[in-house]
C-alpha cells in the first residue's frame, strides 16, 4: 500500500511537470486517472512484496554523480581517440571477473550500471559477489581493478545505513 | 551574453554531433561485437549529452529544459541496461569475445 | 536556426553510418546494436527537430521515443536469446 501510494504521487508529479496544463479540470482528471492505473499495475507486478527502501542521502549520491559524471568525460575521450587514432592508441580488448563489495542488490546494480556507462567498459555477468566485465583496453580494466568505483559505491550505500 | 551562450551551444552541438560520429565509424571499424558495444557507447552517453545540453542552454530555464533533462535521464538510465543485455545475450548464445592475448 | 539543421544533418550521418553496420552484421546482435544506436539518435533528431520548427510538443515524443526504444530492444533480446544461433543469422 505504501509502495501504491508513493508511486501514485510521483507518477502525478511527473504528469504535472510533462503536461503543463495546470488549470484545466478534465486534463487533470485525466492524469489522476492515468497515475491511478498505472500505480495499480506496478503494485500488482511488484506483487506483495516490495522492495525495500532505503533512506536517501542526497548529498552523497550527488557527490558521486558529479563524480561519475567527469569519469564518463574521461572515458569518452580515451575511445574517441582509440577509435580515430588506431597505430598510436591501440586496442586491447579483455575480459576479467571483478570482486565487488556491496551488499544490497541496487547498490550493486548501480555498480555494474556504472560500469557499463562509462565507455570502454561493460558489464557482462553480475552475481552475488562478482561481476564480469568486458573492456576495451587493458588499462581500462586495471584501472578498474584498482576498485576506486567499487568504493565509491559502497560508501555511497554505507551512508544509508 | 546571448551571443555568448549561442556560441557555446552551437559548440556543444556540434561536439555531440563530432562524438556520435567518432561512435559510429568505431562500430563500423572495430573488429567484433563485443568492442562495438563500446564505440556504441560513446554515442549514447556523452554525444547524447551534450547534445541535449546544447538545446538545454537555447531554452533556459523553462520546463522544455525539464524535459531535455527527462530525456537525458532516461538515455542515461536505459542505455547501459541495453548495452548489458545485448552482451549477456550475445554471451549465452555462445558468440565468444576475441581477446588480445 | 543553421545549427540546429547543422545538428540535424549531422545525427542523420550518424543514423547511416550505423545502418551500414547494421547491414554488414555478422551476428545478429550487430544488428540489434545498430537498431537501438538508430533508436536512440532518432530521440535526438525528435528533440532537435522540435527546436528546428519551433514546437516544443516534439520533446514528449521524443521522450516516449527514448521509453519505446529501450523496451523493444529488450523485448528483441528475449527472442534472440532464446532462439538464434548467431552465427547463422540467415535463419532469422
Amino acid at each position: 500500500m505504501r509502495y501504491f501510494l508513493i508511486l501514485f504521487l510521483l507518477l502525478c508529479a511527473f504528469w504535472l511537470l510533462l503536461s503543463g496544463y495546470w488549470d484545466n479540470d478534465l486534463l487533470l482528471a485525466f492524469g489522476a486517472a492515468s497515475s491511478l492505473l498505472v500505480a495499480w499495475i506496478g503494485s500488482r507486478l511488484i506483487g506483495a512484496d516490495p522492495p525495500r527502501s532505503y533512506p536517501v542521502s542526497i548529498v552523497r549520491i550527488t557527490a558521486y554523480s558529479w563524480w561519475l559524471l567527469v569519469e564518463i568525460v574521461k572515458a569518452n575521450i580515451d575511445v574517441v581517440k582509440r577509435i580515430w587514432l588506431p597505430k598510436e592508441h591501440p586496442i586491447s580488448p579483455c575480459m576479467a571477473r571483478l570482486p565487488l563489495s556491496q551488499v544490497s542488490g541496487v547498490a550493486k546494480a548501480a555498480y555494474a550500471q556504472s560500469i557499463t556507462l562509462t565507455p570502454g567498459t561493460v558489464a557482462i555477468e553480475v552475481t552475488d559477489d562478482d561481476v564480469e566485465v568486458h573492456a576495451l583496453t587493458k588499462e581500462g580494466l586495471d584501472a578498474l581493478r584498482e576498485g576506486e568505483m567499487d568504493r565509491r559505491v559502497t560508501s555511497v550505500e554505507k551512508g544509508h545505513r | 551574453m546571448a551571443l555568448l551562450l549561442d556560441l557555446l551551444s552551437f559548440a556543444m552541438l556540434l561536439g555531440g554531433v563530432f562524438l556520435g560520429i567518432s561512435g559510429a565509424v568505431g562500430v563500423i571499424r572495430f573488429p567484433d561485437f563485443y568492442t562495438r558495444i563500446h564505440a556504441a557507447g560513446v554515442t549514447d552517453t556523452l554525444s547524447a549529452g551534450l547534445i541535449l545540453g546544447g538545446l538545454m542552454l537555447q531554452a533556459g530555464l523553462t520546463l522544455v529544459t525539464l524535459k531535455l533533462a527527462f530525456i537525458l535521464m532516461f538515455l542515461w538510465i536505459t542505455s547501459p541496461v541495453a548495452s548489458h543485455a545485448l552482451a549477456r545475450a550475445a554471451m549465452h548464445s555462445g558468440w565468444h569475445p576475441r581477446l588480445s592475448d | 536556426m543553421l545549427m540546429y539543421a547543422m545538428a540535424a544533418v549531422g545525427i542523420l550521418v550518424v543514423m547511416a553510418l550505423a545502418l551500414v553496420r547494421g547491414f554488414l552484421g555478422p551476428s545478429v546482435f550487430d544488428r540489434v546494436l545498430a537498431v537501438n544506436m538508430v533508436g536512440t539518435k532518432t530521440t535526438l533528431l525528435i528533440a532537435v527537430y522540435g527546436f528546428l520548427t519551433d514546437r516544443p510538443d516534439f520533446l514528449d515524443i521524443a521522450l516516449t521515443y527514448a521509453l519505446i526504444n529501450f523496451v523493444g530492444v529488450v523485448a528483441v533480446l528475449k527472442f534472440v536469446e532464446r532462439v538464434a544461433d548467431p552465427r547463422a543469422p540467415e535463419d532469422l
